[in-house]
């Protein structure tokens, strides 16, 4: 007798992902399937993708979706949660979407208590556009507009959008998590699980932040930049709980 | 119902919204238009399906509006000059999303942070697109209470018709003045058509989409021309003008808004010395009414056109006239708002340098 222990989840759709080797975007899309299938949530999810190389999400995920523009994920999510409360939304957002041009929308979504969920995909530059700076990037890492390195004098230091959040009265559930590993990737998925049923519980604002490598912007190899995800990104960005305020853990 | 109430004009704009089925509304302090968020706050929190959000910016509050409108709730925003420009990305996505929405623009003076008083210097941003991209806007130009009863409740049901945003372009005059207004009767919400387009999760169907993002250029080709269609459609079916004493007229004043308020007072005055004057108003700014200044342009020769502007909306007539008539212009910017008595003498001053009483 055979039993099957592995299939497409029911969400994703049966399309090859278009990005680049090592990215860790194809991994998240895929969590996020398995997960809209075990909480069985998957035909009341309303997604709002972001500018950059996800917003291609529609073509990978068999779910409602309405596109944001750049770094307004929150926003439009505010407005569809506001008027369908019983369904569920998220936006899935990368770091120069989210930590920069979408601060403001971000943190008062998070302060208000929206009752959101977002993935924010932090990989440290500017993936679609050409692997510029973002607000993650490290001390000393190049980018396209920091050819000599990033310099906290003239750049600034990697901001730390997650832990900002925190502090906001309205968020509830903020972890950081990584999709470097398999075993990362298992955590990911419990920490994204978590962040909906915070949404589905109406608890408020839910968060995931996912080191998630760009093999193609960072100039290594896949197994190069997984490696760097854990040894170099998650020095600066710690992973683990945030904040979590769902009952039992205050 | 048909009682008249006498109402502020931001409150008119709030209570027409309401009654037109507007059932979200997010928004973002500035004056001159607080009146008509602050009767949002209080109007929403009233309706038990009604939703307020005082948004941290004008781009949240127009975005929020983005994320309602996706799930088919009649969904409002409004704000002044400077915060209409932080709004033109959000009006651009709008349209290309093929939303329905509404925006409220009491323009003040600018360009900059300028002052809180009323100008019509939005004309061109209003009507010519605004944001970035091929795309219209419809734009309605109230000119009095009743009007900006009836052309919120429009602006809702071109929104949702056409699939699109529709700005109604007022000014500080416009939302603070009082008048008697009859109300129309609210809308019952199960009315409405079905929106079959709308996101509220894909169970049982087929999941949608709603997005402006066109990768390949020959769709991003066909959907511009797609849009421009229905423009040509609105301009078809929507595009309105008020004509005032035009039958004898020698010369008309063309004005819309407050403008054509103090225009029709100049109008009066001058017709009380015997001069054949007549005024032409937009209602809709686009589309705009070619057709009416071209049917005008057949026994008038003259036309004035009177904006409190250095003059935008003269272009467009001269663009429906194509040198039929002579077009002549004046404005003043600022916030200083002309009275009928400057107008008519201007009236006066063209009518006779342009010997129209001896033709």
């Amino acid at each position: 007798m055979e039993k099957k222990v592995f299939e497409r989840p029911k969400y994703l759709k049966k399309a090859v992902f278009h990005y680049c080797p090592g990215c860790g975007h194809s991994i998240i899309h895929r969590l996020l399937a398995e997960v809209f299938d075990e909480l069985d949530i998957g035909g009341r999810v309303i997604g709002v993708p972001p500018a950059g190389c996800a917003v291609l999400s529609y073509n990978y995920l068999d779910i409602d979706m309405g596109e944001a523009p750049h770094g307004r994920g929150a926003a439009v999510a505010t407005g569809i949660k506001r008027c369908l409360p019983d369904r569920i939304v998220y936006t899935y957002q990368g770091d120069g979407d989210i930590a920069a041009i979408g601060t403001a929308e971000t943190i008062h979504a998070a302060n208000r208590g929206e009752n959101i969920t977002t993935i924010f995909v932090n990989n440290g530059v500017y993936g679609m556009t050409g692997g510029q700076m973002a607000p993650t990037t490290l001390l000393g890492q190049n980018s396209t507009t920091t050819p000599g390195g990033r310099d906290a004098a003239r750049d600034g230091a990697p901001l730390d959008l997650s832990r900002m959040l925190a502090v906001a009265r309205g968020s509830t559930y903020i972890e950081r998590t990584a999709v470097n590993s398999p075993k990362n990737v298992r955590k990911t998925k419990k920490a994204i699980t978590k962040a909906f049923k915070v949404q589905m519980q109406g608890l408020g604002f839910s968060l995931v932040e996912i080191l998630s490598p760009c093999p193609t912007n960072w100039k290594m190899s896949p197994v190069e930049a997984a490696k760097r995800v854990e040894d170099t990104m998650a020095k600066i960005f710690p992973l683990g709980v945030i904040k979590d305020e769902t009952e039992g853990n205050s | 119902m048909s009682h008249k109430v006498l109402m502020r004009g931001s409150h008119i704009i709030g209570e027409a919204a309401v009654r037109a089925g507007c059932r979200f509304y997010a928004g973002y302090p500035i004056t001159p238009q607080n009146e008509l968020t602050e009767y949002m706050a209080g109007a929403m929190a009233r309706l038990e399906d009604g939703t307020f959000i005082q948004a941290e910016s004008e781009l949240a509050a127009v975005n929020m509006v983005i994320g309602a409108a996706m799930t088919g709730v009649r969904a409002m925003t409004s704000s002044s000059s400077p915060g209409i420009s932080l709004k033109q990305e959000g009006i651009s996505y709008l349209a290309a999303q093929e939303l329905p929405a509404v925006i409220v623009n009491t323009m003040r003076g600018g360009p900059g942070l300028g002052n809180i008083a009323p100008t019509q210097g939005d004309y061109f941003q209003a009507t010519k697109g605004g944001g970035h991209g091929d795309y219209r806007t419809i734009v309605l130009a109230p000119a009095s209470g009743q009007e900006l009863a009836e052309l919120t409740r429009q602006a809702f049901d071109y929104a949702d018709k056409y699939l699109t945003p529709v700005l109604i372009l007022g000014d500080g005059m416009m939302g603070q003045m009082m008048e008697p207004v009859v109300l129309p009767d609210p809308i019952d919400l199960s009315d409405l058509p079905p929106k079959p387009w709308i996101l509220d999760g894909a169970d049982g169907r087929p999941r949608r989409l709603v997005k402006s993002l066109l990768l390949d250029t020959a769709l991003e080709e066909e959907h511009n021309w797609k849009l421009m269609r229905k423009y040509d459609i609105i301009a078809r079916e929507i595009t309105r003008a008020e004509t005032h004493l035009v039958d004898d007229a020698r010369l008309v004043v063309i004005a819309y808004g407050t403008a054509a308020r103090i225009a029709k007072g100049a109008v009066k005055r001058v017709r009380d010395l015997g001069l054949k004057v007549g005024l032409m108003r937009p209602v809709t700014l686009y589309p705009f009414p070619n057709r009416t200044l071209v049917e005008l342009s057949r026994f008038v020769k003259d036309f004035l056109v009177f904006e409190m502007s250095t003059g935008q909306m003269v272009e467009d007539v001269k663009l429906a006239l194509e040198g039929r008539s002579n077009v002549h212009f004046y404005g003043r910017p600022g916030g200083i708002i002309p009275t009928p008595d400057e107008i008519a003498k201007r009236i006066n001053t063209l009518y006779h340098r342009q010997h129209l009483e001896e033709e």
